[in-house]
């Protein structure tokens, strides 16, 4: 696998966040490039999540910077930050249990939906082909996620590893630039993950999707992605190549009196 | 001139109603069609695709697909220019992928994704004889680098701009064609030994699927769902050889498991499956109606015995009485006619059960709900189907009578012999094979059999599989194993006994139906092991052994059984890909429990070594509990 692939996409310049006395993140850096799957690891309180949820506009950094293509997207909300092209998940799975994988996917396609209520209401003309073109975008995903066999059952009725790619795919859905992954793999099984990985590399070869992925199985880890940053209790201890990151002390002592194991 | 290849059928197809649909597959949820002359136009793509790196009369191409318009237009662009297509089943491990592929002398192979192509790539070493590799789906594949590879849409693309040099190429190569060229080597998995690859012509497919059109009606206009791996005749009798000769339409499944959606959607006329599936429907059907409101389930109950109970004295040709004409006519509105449409078999005229025994309560079940169920019979070696029972014809236990084309009769040790134009070629490279399996003209089919007096062939089991108790008492296997597969809760049996003092079986619980039943009880279980050894799961299996052992001659009674660990299974040789099981070696391989069988241990403990999908074993130990027939319900009174 060749290095960064392209320009700097994000950039995150120091960010902090802070929860009462605790520092969550602490004056983190990092740049993410073009078209690269980036892991972002570190033991259980690290603040890796956090990270992610600065960067996808769940909650307001109390300092730094976060650049999307140079524009700083810092502090706009949730959806401003989706609208301009950043997709997530979530490590606990946040999808409308009751309604269909089809309907789920429809959703996430709602920020390209251009018709109004009052438009929409007379479903014919400009709204039907836009509900159809939209339609065709799910189907793809559908296609390209392996799920045809479950298209129209009810989220909630699903096994939890193929919740898991139905919300990638609900992230998908957006079209996105850059694509922030909560764990895809958490509790599933060994099938599953390796169903994931696959999924996650297929992406990222696709679409050229840039990627950044926190995950806690570390073989994954190692196995998928080309640069990896290391957190320990709110900071960055390191980054590189995963066999870099793998060989650095200071990861070793970070991992250490935890139990995972590198 | 008459067609007398495949391709040249395709062709006089696409001549005489080009905008007819030939293949429909459904892709994005929308199901896509292929007019047959559309299908010929891919069809000429590939095959001038194919010249153009060297293809030549006779080269192999082998093709590791899920059934797709793409897969059945790359075999008859090999058979087009003059070669052999070997279709390989996609759930074949590596091993015996190598072994096929390398075996047929493959000079090309089709893979239809990425999976497909990472096993190829791993065998490439060992594979010197393959010198291209194409796929179909490009998904995950655009950076490999590796120059073996090749887009099946590049191919199509260099064999267009070869078709616009020399227009006539294709016609003029498929006009080349012979009937007594190779068209399939279609590979027997066989329950022993290696895979041996069955060499059959055109004249054999022509011969086979005239043989069937002379008894049976199919229109140009009728539907089918190609659902089986075209690595397994039957399929490839149907959708390649009767499709093309008929000129039915073939519809490709959007995924394997969306089988059942896709058949409710099709609605097709004609319908073959393996009896595993017609089990599995049965099976589906009961759990459903356990879970049905009562209402339905009390007209289910009330209804099928008279559906049944009809069919079966038509078919032994005894009056119906009108009482249960009404009753029947009443069950049909109420409960069979919306079953029928349930499973998409509302316009079925024809729907066949072949490959293995299907056991008689699953086919009066079937025939109970109006389902038009025949049993067929054949070999690879007979490409295909050559029995087919007739309608009005159909005898509960036979495989019908053979085709006019078919000679038959019934050899020494009970052994079913054929001759005709639908036997095949002989074994590739292995003459001594062949000579063993034609003798003095005759294809010795290797089932042991017997005629009934009307003519109808009876067969029991294989020959070399017919069973002798210690006392001398002959049993088949396959006649109990049926008889225990037809419960729902039972997926797999095994009955064994050769020089033993009684029969006793292996059983595999049907994982998905015993775990609805124990969740409709609270009984918590973790894995199917683990379910398996439940004494709650003992006591129903032991009642299903109960019912079977009613019907049986008290010498051939199972008296002792064992609910095994896991599932037989393709990967670990226990049974073939068709779901045969392999006696010989899961008699060895489970010798320790059938040696616990025999004795007076309570319990037996078992390591097994599992291979995973990807090819890791891990190992696996388990204590299984023997129970005596009977001892069930003193276990449950206690």
């Amino acid at each position: 696998m060749d290095g960064p692939a392209g320009g700097i996409q994000l950039s995150v310049e120091g960010v902090a966040k802070h929860f009462g006395g605790v520092r969550a993140v602490d004056d983190v850096s990092m740049d993410v490039h073009k078209g690269e799957i980036l892991s972002v690891i570190g033991p259980n309180g690290a603040g890796k999540t956090t990270l992610l949820n600065c960067i996808s506009g769940v909650f307001h950094p109390d300092g730094g910077r976060i650049r999307l293509e140079g524009a700083d997207i810092g502090g706009l909300s949730p959806s401003r930050v989706a609208a301009r092209g950043v997709a997530r998940t979530f490590q606990n799975i946040a999808l409308f249990r009751g309604m269909t994988v089809v309907d789920n996917l429809m959703l996430g396609r709602h920020l390209h939906m251009r018709n109004g209520v009052v438009s929409s209401l007379a479903f014919w003309g400009p709204a039907q082909r836009e509900e159809v073109a939209h339609r065709k975008v799910v189907e793809d995903i559908v296609d390209f996620l392996e799920i045809e066999a479950i298209r129209k059952q009810p989220v909630g009725s699903l096994p939890y590893g193929l919740q898991k790619r139905v919300e990638l795919g609900r992230a998908l859905a957006l079209h996105p630039k850059v694509l922030l992954l909560d764990e895809p793999m958490g509790g599933t099984n060994h099938e599953e993950k390796e169903d994931m990985a696959r999924f996650i590399l297929d992406v990222n070869d696709e679409w050229r999707t840039t990627i950044i992925l926190i995950e806690h199985d570390m073989g994954v880890v190692m196995d998928i992605s080309q640069r990896v940053v290391v957190l320990d209790l709110g900071r960055k201890i390191t980054e590189g190549s995963p066999a870099e990151v793998k060989a650095d002390p200071r990861v070793i002592r970070a991992y250490l009196g935890t139990k995972a194991a590198l | 001139m008459n067609p007398s290849t495949l391709p040249q059928f395709l062709l006089r197809n696409a001549r005489d109603f080009p905008g007819a649909p030939a293949m429909r597959e459904k892709d994005r949820g929308i199901w896509r069609e292929w007019t047959w002359a559309e299908y010929r136009d891919h069809v000429r793509a590939v095959a001038l695709g194919l010249v153009k790196l060297g293809f030549k009369r006779g080269d192999k191409l082998a093709a590791l697909s899920d059934n797709r318009p793409q897969l059945y237009a790359a075999l008859l662009a090999a058979q087009a220019a003059g070669g052999v297509t070997v279709p390989l089943y996609q759930d074949s491990i590596a091993r015996e992928l190598r072994y096929v592929i390398d075996h047929a002398d493959a000079k090309f192979v089709l893979a239809e994704d990425q999976e497909q192509v990472d096993k190829l790539l791993e065998l490439k070493a060992s594979l010197p004889k393959v010198e291209k590799v194409f796929y179909a789906d490009p998904k995950g594949l655009r950076h490999y680098a590796d120059p073996i590879l090749m887009p099946l849409e590049e191919l199509e693309k260099s064999g267009r701009a070869l078709a616009a040099e020399q227009p006539q190429l294709f016609e003029e190569l498929v006009a080349a064609g012979r009937a007594e060229d190779i068209a399939v080597f279609s590979y027997t998995s066989g329950t022993t030994g290696a895979p041996k690859g069955a060499m059959l012509s055109h004249a054999n497919y022509l011969a086979a699927v005239r043989g069937i059109l002379e008894v049976e009606r199919f229109e140009r206009t009728d539907e089918v769902l190609a659902y089986l791996p075209l690595a397994w005749i039957g399929e490839s009798f149907f959708s390649l050889g009767c499709a093309l000769i008929a000129g039915f339409t073939v519809n490709c499944p959007e995924r394997p498991e969306t089988v059942l959606e896709n058949l409710k959607e099709i609605g097709p006329q004609i319908v073959i499956a393996p009896p595993r599936i017609w089990e599995n429907l049965v099976s589906t059907i009961q759990v459903r109606m356990e879970d049905a409101s009562r209402f339905k389930r009390a007209l289910y109950r009330a209804l099928l015995p008279a559906g049944e109970e009809a069919a079966r004295r038509e078919m032994e040709k005894q009056p119906v009485s009108p009482g249960l004409r009404l009753r029947r006519a009443i069950g049909e509105i109420l409960v069979f006619a919306p079953l029928r449409d349930r499973l998409g078999m509302r316009r079925v005229r024809y729907a066949y059960t072949g490959g293995a025994p299907l056991g008689p309560e699953v086919f009066l079940f079937f025939r109970g709900i109006g389902l038009n169920l025949k049993q067929v019979y054949g070999q690879t070696e007979t490409t295909g189907i050559g029995w087919v029972q007739r309608d009005g014809d159909v005898k509960l236990g036979t495989v019908g009578k053979p085709y006019p084309n078919v000679e038959m009769r019934v050899g020494e040790a009970g052994e079913v012999l054929s001759r005709g134009p639908a036997i095949f070629v002989g074994y590739y490279k292995n003459p001594e094979a062949t000579a063993q399996a034609v003798r003095d003209g005759w294809l010795h089919s290797g089932d042991a059999a017997m005629l009934d007096p009307d003519g109808h062939l009876i067969v029991i089991d294989r020959v070399k599989d017919v069973t002798t108790l210690g006392d001398g008492t002959r049993f088949a296997p396959q006649f109990i194993e049926n008889k225990l597969k037809f419960s729902p809760y039972v997926k797999e049996a095994v009955a064994v006994g050769q020089d033993r003092p009684f029969v006793a079986a292996m059983i595999n619980i049907d994982m998905e139906n015993v775990g609805k039943w124990a969740e409709r009880r609270a009984i918590a279980y973790t894995t199917y092991a683990d379910l398996a050894q439940k004494r709650a799961v003992y006591d129903l299996i032991g009642r299903e052994v109960e019912r079977v052992n009613r019907d049986l001659p008290e010498a051939a009674r199972i008296q002792k059984y064992v609910l095994l660990h896991k599932e037989l299974d393709p990967d670990d040789d226990e049974v073939t890909r068709t779901r045969k099981v392999r006696r010989g070696f899961v008699a060895s391989k489970y010798a320790g429990i059938i040696a616990a069988l025999y004795s007076e241990a309570p319990s037996v403990a078992v390591t097994t070594t599992i291979t995973y999908q990807d090819g890791r074993q891990a190992t696996l130990q388990t204590e299984l509990a023997i129970r005596s027939a009977g001892a069930g319900f003193a276990a449950a009174a206690g």
